[in-house]
C-alpha cells in the first residue's frame, strides 16, 4: 500500500494524464465489450456466456484480415461483420431453443460453444500465441501532454470506442430499430401483437452484440497477444462492469467500463498489490448501495 | 442372419482360433512363450500435459519433441524388440485434472511410467500420484526450485529433466549485476506475474543480483496477474517511477503483450530490460519491435549453443512439425533421450531399477552446455545444460553474443542457497 503515491500523483499533472489516459483506455475497450453483453441481457434476458468468445474471435479475424490486407481499417471491419455474423447463426441454431429453459441450460449451450470455438480456433490459427503488431501508421513517438504520455494508437482507440458509445446511444434513443428494441425489451409480448417480429429483433440485437465485441477484440488486436481461450479474462471483467453499471443499460455500461478503468490505472500507484480487490470492492459497494448498479432499472417484473 | 450363415461364417473362426491354441500349446513345449509375448508388448509411458487454453503450446511443443524422439527410439529397435508407447493427455492446464489424468495413465492405460509435462501448478499434483502409486516420474516443463531440491519434496522415483528457477537466478544475477556496472544501473524495479513461479523467481533474481552488486536499489515491484490482458497500468506505474532497469518474468503471449504495449508508450527508451524468458521463438517471433536493451536468458535457440548437433535437432523438428522448437521441447526431448538410455543401462523397464540407472546418469545431447546432460544423483535435477544470458535482436540468431553460465558458480552458489532454504 502507498496512498503517498496516490497523493503525489494527483498533485502531478504529467502523472493524472498519464493515469487518466490509462483509464480511458482500459475502459474504452470494456466498454465495447460489455456494452454487447448488456445489450443482449436487457432485451433479451439471457446472459450471454459465451460473449469473450465473440471477443476472441474478432481478435483472430482482425489478424487474418490484416495479413491479407495490410490495412488496420480493414481488419478492424472484417471482425466487425465476421463476429456480427457468427453472434447471429449462434442465435438462430442455438440460444434460440434455450430461450425459455432454465438458466444452467443456457449455460451449458454457451459453455459448450466456448470450448469448441476455442479447439476451432486451435485448429485454424493453431495452439501459440499470436501478436498482429502495430500498424505503421500509429508506429510513432507518444504524445506528451503536460508532461504526461498518451501513446498515439490510444487516442486512435479511445476516439473509435467513444464515436461507436456515441452512434449506440443515437441509434437506441432516436432511431426507430432503437424504439423497437427497447419496445422489445420492456415488453415483448406487447411488441409482438403490434405486428413487430420479435423473432428478428432478438436475432439483431445479438448479431449486433457480436458487432461490438468483434470491433473491440479488433481494435484491441495490435496490443493484446491472441491465444485460444483469451476471451475468458475479459468476459469476467465485462461481468463486472455490467453489474457496477446495472444490468441491461448500455450507458450503465460506459460508465462502469471507465470507472474501472480509472481504478485500475489510479489503484496501481496506491495500491500496487490490491488493485483486482479495488475492482471487485467497488463492485461490492455499488451492489450494496444501489443493488441495481450505477444506472440500472428496476429488475424486470 | 440364419444357423446355416452362422455356422458358415463361423467355421473359420473356430479353425483360426484351434490353430492358434496349438500354435500357443506347440510354442510352449519349446520353452519361449513368454519371451515372444514380452518382446511385443510395448513400453507404456504415460503423458499428462496441457493442450488446450492458453498455454497449449507448452504441450503442443512438449508432444513434439517427446514423440519425435520416441520414434527414433523404436525406428532403431527400441529395448530388445519392445517399443514405447507414447500416451498424452490434456490436463487443460487444471491441477486436479492434471492429478486425475496421471492416475487414470497408470492405472487404466497401464503406463509404467510417467513423463510428467504439466506447468508448475500441475506438476506437483502428478508428482503426489506418482508418489502414491509408486511408478517412475521425470518432470519435464516445472521450473520452481523446490520440486526437486526440497528433500521432503522429491521421491527416490522422481527426477527433473527441465531447466530450474534458481539456476536461471544465479546466471541471470551474475550477468544483470555485470550490465549494471558497466551502465552503472542503480535503480531497477520488477515486472513479474502474480503467482508461485513469477514472486519465487523475481525473489531469486533480486537476491542474486545484489549479491553481486551491491549498489544496486529496488525501487519498485508491479505484480500483474498472470494472462492479464491489458498492461496500461502496470507501464504507466514503471513510467511514474522511472527505474534505470527492469526485470520481467513474464512470459508466451503475457511477455509479448507487455512488450508491444510498452513500445507504445516509449518505456524502453533509455531503459535496460532483463527478461528472463524472451529467448524463445514463441516470444521472439511475435514481437514486432524488439527493444534497444532487452537482455534475456535462452530459453531454447538452434545457435545456442553452436554446434552442429544443435543446429541439426532443430533443424529435423522444424522438417517435421513446420514449427520452430520451444524451451519444453528440448526438456521433453532430453527426457525421452535419458529414460531410453536408463533403460538400456538397466536392462529393465522396471521403474525402480531406471530410476537407479538415472541418477548421476550423463548422455551425450546436442542441449548441454558441453555436449554432455547429467541428472544429478543427489537431488535428482538437470545439470549441465546449456545456460546463457545475452542482449537480443529482431532477427536471427537473436542473441548474437551469449555469455555462457559459468556451471562451477551455480553448484557453488546453490549448495549455500540450499542450507539457507534447510534443504541441505
Amino acid at each position: 500500500m502507498n496512498p503517498q503515491a496516490l497523493f503525489e500523483c494527483f498533485s502531478s499533472a504529467s502523472c493524472i494524464v498519464t493515469q487518466m489516459g490509462t483509464g480511458l483506455i482500459v475502459g474504452s475497450l470494456l466498454f465495447l465489450v460489455a456494452a454487447g453483453l448488456t445489450l443482449i441481457f436487457g432485451v433479451l434476458g439471457v446472459v450471454n456466456f459465451a460473449h469473450g468468445t465473440f471477443y476472441m474471435l474478432g481478435a483472430y479475424l482482425a489478424l487474418t484480415a490484416y495479413r491479407l490486407t495490410g490495412n488496420f481499417a480493414m481488419a478492424v471491419l472484417a471482425s466487425g461483420i465476421g463476429v456480427g455474423l457468427f453472434g447471429l447463426l449462434f442465435e438462430r441454431f442455438l440460444m434460440r431453443r434455450v430461450y425459455k429453459a432454465d438458466v444452467l441450460m443456457q449455460l451449458l449451450v454457451c459453455y459448450a460453444v466456448v470450448l469448441i470455438m476455442d479447439d476451432v480456433v486451435k485448429i485454424v490459427w493453431g495452439a501459440e500465441f499470436l501478436s498482429m503488431g502495430m500498424p505503421e501508421t500509429f508506429q510513432a513517438p507518444p504524445f506528451f501532454i503536460a508532461g504526461g504520455v498518451v501513446p498515439v494508437f490510444y487516442v486512435y482507440l479511445i476516439a473509435a470506442a467513444m464515436s461507436i458509445a456515441l452512434a449506440l446511444w443515437g441509434i437506441l434513443t432516436f432511431s426507430r430499430t432503437g424504439k423497437i428494441i427497447r419496445a422489445a425489451a420492456q415488453n415483448p409480448t406487447m411488441t409482438s401483437a403490434l405486428g413487430i417480429n420479435t423473432s428478428f429483433i432478438y436475432a439483431a440485437v445479438f448479431a449486433f452484440g457480436g458487432v461490438l465485441a468483434g470491433l473491440a477484440g479488433g481494435l484491441a488486436a495490435p496490443v493484446r497477444s491472441m491465444s485460444p481461450g483469451m476471451g475468458f479474462s475479459i468476459l469476467i471483467e465485462s461481468f463486472i462492469v455490467t453489474v457496477i453499471g446495472g444490468m441491461g443499460s448500455v450507458s450503465g455500461a460506459l460508465v462502469g467500463a471507465l470507472l474501472i478503468g480509472l481504478i485500475r490505472s489510479f489503484g496501481t500507484i496506491g495500491f500496487p498489490l490490491f488493485v483486482e480487490g479495488l475492482m471487485f470492492l467497488a463492485m461490492v459497494l455499488i451492489l450494496i448501495l444501489r443493488p441495481n448498479g450505477l444506472l440500472g432499472k428496476d429488475s424486470r417484473t | 442372419m440364419n444357423s446355416k450363415d452362422s455356422k458358415v461364417l463361423a467355421s473359420p473362426k473356430r479353425r483360426l482360433l484351434i490353430q492358434s491354441a496349438a500354435s500357443i500349446a506347440g510354442a510352449s513345449s519349446l520353452g519361449f512363450p513368454a519371451l515372444s509375448l514380452a518382446q511385443n508388448k510395448p513400453i507404456r509411458v504415460g503423458m499428462p500435459t496441457i493442450l488446450s487454453g492458453r498455454v497449449a503450446m507448452l504441450g503442443q511443443s512438449s508432444s513434439n519433441a517427446a514423440n519425435m524422439e520416441v520414434e527414433k527410439f523404436n525406428a532403431s529397435g527400441g529395448f530388445g524388440g519392445r517399443k514405447i508407447e507414447l500416451i498424452i493427455r490434456d490436463s487443460k492446464g487444471q491441477p486436479q485434472e492434471a492429478a486425475r489424468v496421471a492416475r487414470e495413465l497408470v492405472t487404466a492405460d497401464g503406463c509404467e511410467i510417467l513423463i510428467d509435462a504439466e506447468a508448475s501448478s500441475g506438476a506437483f499434483a502428478v508428482h503426489e500420484v506418482a508418489r502414491d502409486l509408486g511408478v517412475l516420474v521425470i518432470h519435464t516443463c516445472s521450473e520452481t526450485s523446490s520440486l526437486t531440491a526440497d528433500p521432503k519434496i522429491r521421491t527416490p522415483m522422481s527426477f527433473r529433466c527441465a531447466r530450474q528457477g534458481v539456476h536461471d537466478a544465479i546466471i541471470g544475477g551474475a550477468y544483470a549485476a555485470k550490465v549494471a556496472k558497466e551502465k552503472n544501473l542503480r535503480r531497477w524495479m520488477t515486472c513479474s506475474p502474480d503467482y508461485a513461479y513469477g514472486r519465487d523467481t523475481t525473489a531469486e533474481f533480486a537476491e542474486y543480483l545484489k549479491f553481486f552488486n551491491k549498489d544496486v536499489e529496488l525501487v519498485g515491484e508491479a505484480w500483474p496477474k498472470l494472462f492479464q490482458a491489458d498492461y496500461s497500468e502496470v507501464i504507466t506505474r514503471l513510467l511514474q517511477v522511472n527505474p534505470q532497469a527492469i526485470y520481467s518474468c513474464l512470459w508466451g503471449g503475457d511477455l509479448t503483450s507487455f512488450i508491444d504495449q510498452s513500445n507504445i508508450y516509449a518505456l524502453f527508451s533509455g531503459k535496460q530490460f532483463f527478461s528472463v524468458n524472451a529467448a524463445d521463438y514463441a516470444v521472439l517471433t511475435n514481437i514486432k519491435n524488439v527493444p534497444l536493451g532487452l537482455h534475456s536468458g535462452n530459453r531454447y535457440l538452434q545457435s545456442f549453443p553452436n554446434t552442429p548437433a544443435n543446429t541439426s535437432w532443430a533443424s529435423s523438428y522444424q522438417a517435421k512439425f513446420k514449427d520452430l522448437p520451444l524451451n519444453w521441447a528440448w526438456q521433453n526431448a532430453a527426457a525421452v533421450q535419458f529414460l531410453t538410455a536408463a533403460i538400456k543401462k538397466a536392462k529393465s523397464t522396471d521403474g525402480k531399477k531406471i530410476a537407479q540407472a538415472l541418477e548421476g546418469l550423463s548422455i551425450d545431447s546436442p542441449f548441454g552446455a558441453n555436449g554432455k546432460l547429467t541428472l544429478r544423483a543427489d537431488d535428482h535435477t538437470l545439470v549441465d545444460y546449456a545456460l546463457a544470458w545475452g542482449e537480443l535482436s529482431g532477427k536471427e540468431p537473436f542473441m548474437k553474443s551469449p555469455v555462457p553460465g559459468s556451471w562451477k558458480q551455480i553448484s557453488e552458489l546453490e549448495v549455500e542457497w540450499k542450507k539457507r532454504k534447510g534443504y541441505a
